[in-house]
């Protein structure tokens, strides 16, 4: 079982302005093998929210529990990848997949077995032993969700992981990682503002609200699996797509309004 | 009739003319982009013959009949310094001051950096150790090395540690606040990252943060080495028995500019073949490194 729970987080900044609520009591639970998505605008702290789960940014309230047992350190056993590939430039894509087992010091047979499995799911085959510089956006990204894998983490944690790719790779990305998915069934909190790409890999989408940003409301996907490109023109799938468009068109305004409202 | 019709012609070019001025201009003078190689080489020596030609003239120009030989001239020809040149290195020991300057700039320069990268780093990443070490060192960077000189005298006398000591506070200083903005500059995801696989504190700034920091580390040493340079010869005009900078101080006792003009081209010489040597050894080094400009 690998499930990770958010309990009553919370999170408040001091600035010059004063105090800001960014977080405000939020509760989720992934149990095992849930891919969950949480939409929001930006600005809500969706991001933030995720590196609590991860053990990056203690909150000001509240805990995060993994199978149980409370932790506040980053761990090996969440997982995370971040918009900004942040691949290590200096070493070769198959170092860089290997990167995590060789924290844990796993012997060099297991560890080349290991990535070269992912080296070919990923489809990186042929850049094992590139520099990333040499790889598209699309592939950097699929390097960094490999190396995040080859440490079979318990729970993935993705930040907005396709928010700079262009609409086309994006698209890809959703297929292949919804293939992934379907083969290791991890447990994966997945954030994003793209609503469509919540919808196609999520199997429920918490929708955060502005400032300070709440769970405003849950939405089961009931689309079934394994998930595929067809699915996306589906009723069904422009059904929720426009319950989610209303709710986040509602809370984006509340946003623009809020910041008038406030005194430059 | 038909002589106006050809004066017309040569007067507004034809269409197809006027394109090819226009792309021209577009080749060459649209900025940022990049022009033919080639052009690029035969502009980088007509950079060269341009300075030595400007030079070839003013020596002319300066020309002084009154004197029996050529190296007494003000300005001496360009010939005039390449036999200076020469006869310094064969005659008057010159390299033996090559010698004395390149041992002194690479001492100087060895101990300030081993000094300032560590701690640079430990700056950058540490905010308990740059709220220490910034403020006074900021005071100092802005007071000039060469002013220390007459201090460093008193203290040290005029022997080597003098020259050193100089060469430390003219690199240290700099050094050490761009190597902390380099390491500051270190995305933090990419740190983050490594905690999330399991990486320790320490095991993150030896496996990823150090790494992270090195080219540029070596391009910051690069662009040091040559304001090095500036202040050795500074302390070696001042007082020294030996060394480039003592070389021009005794030329000028006995006006000979021509000896005086062959050093400076030296320290440039030795100053580009420094700097070649850590571009190559950043190329060698960092083979993984995207390259921003050509």
């Amino acid at each position: 079982m690998s499930e990770i729970r958010l309990v009553e987080v919370a999170m408040r900044y001091t600035t010059r302005q004063g105090q800001v609520q960014a977080l405000e009591r939020i509760s989720v639970t992934v149990p095992d093998g849930q891919f969950a998505c949480i939409v929001g605008p930006s600005g809500c702290g969706k991001s933030t929210l995720l590196m609590v789960a991860a053990g990056l940014v203690e909150p000001t309230e509240g805990e995060v529990l993994v199978d149980g047992s409370p932790t506040s350190q980053p761990g090996a056993d969440r997982g995370m990848v971040f918009q900004s590939y942040s691949l290590y430039p200096w070493l070769s894509v198959r170092r860089n997949i290997e990167f995590g087992l060789e924290m844990k010091k796993t012997p060099k047979a297991d560890r080349e077995r290991r990535s070269n499995e992912l080296i070919r799911l990923m489809k990186l085959d042929g850049f094992a032993d590139a520099y990333p510089k040499a790889l598209s956006g699309g592939m950097k990204q699929r390097a960094a969700i490999a190396r995040a894998l080859a440490n079979d983490p318990q729970v993935l944690l993705m930040d907005e992981p396709f928010g700079a790719l262009d609409a086309q790779t994006r698209q890809i990305m959703q297929e292949m990682l919804t293939d992934i998915w379907q083969r290791y069934r991890k447990t994966v909190l997945f954030v994003t503002h793209d609503i469509e790409e919540a919808i196609f890999l999520g199997d429920v989408i918490y929708v955060m609200t502005n400032r300070p940003g709440r769970i405003r409301t849950t939405l089961q996907v009931d689309l079934p699996r394994p998930r595929t490109f067809e699915m996306v023109s589906s009723p069904q799938f422009a059904g929720l797509r426009n319950q989610v468009v209303g709710i986040i068109h509602e809370e984006s305004l509340k946003a623009v309004e809020s910041e008038l409202a406030r005194p430059a | 009739m038909s002589e106006r019709v050809t004066t017309t012609r040569s007067a507004t070019a034809s269409p197809a003319e006027k394109r090819r001025r226009r792309s021209l201009v577009t080749t060459y003078l649209t900025p940022k982009r990049s022009i033919p190689g080639r052009t690029i080489v035969i502009l980088g020596i007509l950079g060269f013959v341009v300075i030595i030609a400007i030079w070839t003239l003013i020596a002319l120009l300066t020309y002084n009949p009154d004197y029996t030989h050529d190296y007494e001239q003000l300005v001496p020809r360009p010939d005039t310094v390449a036999v200076a040149w020469a006869d310094m290195v064969l005659h008057l020991g010159f390299l033996g001051d090559v010698g004395w300057s390149t041992f002194r700039i690479v001492a100087g320069f060895a101990l300030a950096a081993v000094v300032a990268v560590p701690l640079g780093l430990l700056m950058g990443s540490f905010e308990i150790v740059r709220a220490f070490f910034q403020p006074p060192i900021n005071a100092i960077r802005y007071m000039p090395a060469s002013a220390f000189i007459p201090l460093l005298i008193l203290l040290q006398g005029l022997g080597e540690n003098e020259k050193l000591t100089i060469i430390w506070i003219g690199v240290f200083f700099q050094l050490v606040l761009m190597v902390m903005d380099i390491a500051h500059r270190v995305p933090e995801e990419m740190l983050n990252v490594a905690y999330t696989l399991g990486a320790s504190r320490w095991t993150v700034f030896r496996k990823v943060f150090l790494p992270a920091t090195f080219p540029e580390v070596v391009d910051a040493l690069r662009i040091t080495m040559g304001w090095a340079w500036t202040y050795l010869i500074v302390a070696e005009l001042v007082a020294a028995q030996a060394g480039i900078g003592n070389f021009i101080l005794v030329a000028q006792r006995f006006f000979r500019a021509d000896r005086i003009i062959a050093a400076i081209i030296t320290i440039g010489i030795l100053g580009m073949i420094t700097d070649s040597l850590f571009a190559f050894y950043h190329r060698w080094a960092f083979p993984y490194v995207e390259k921003v400009h050509a």
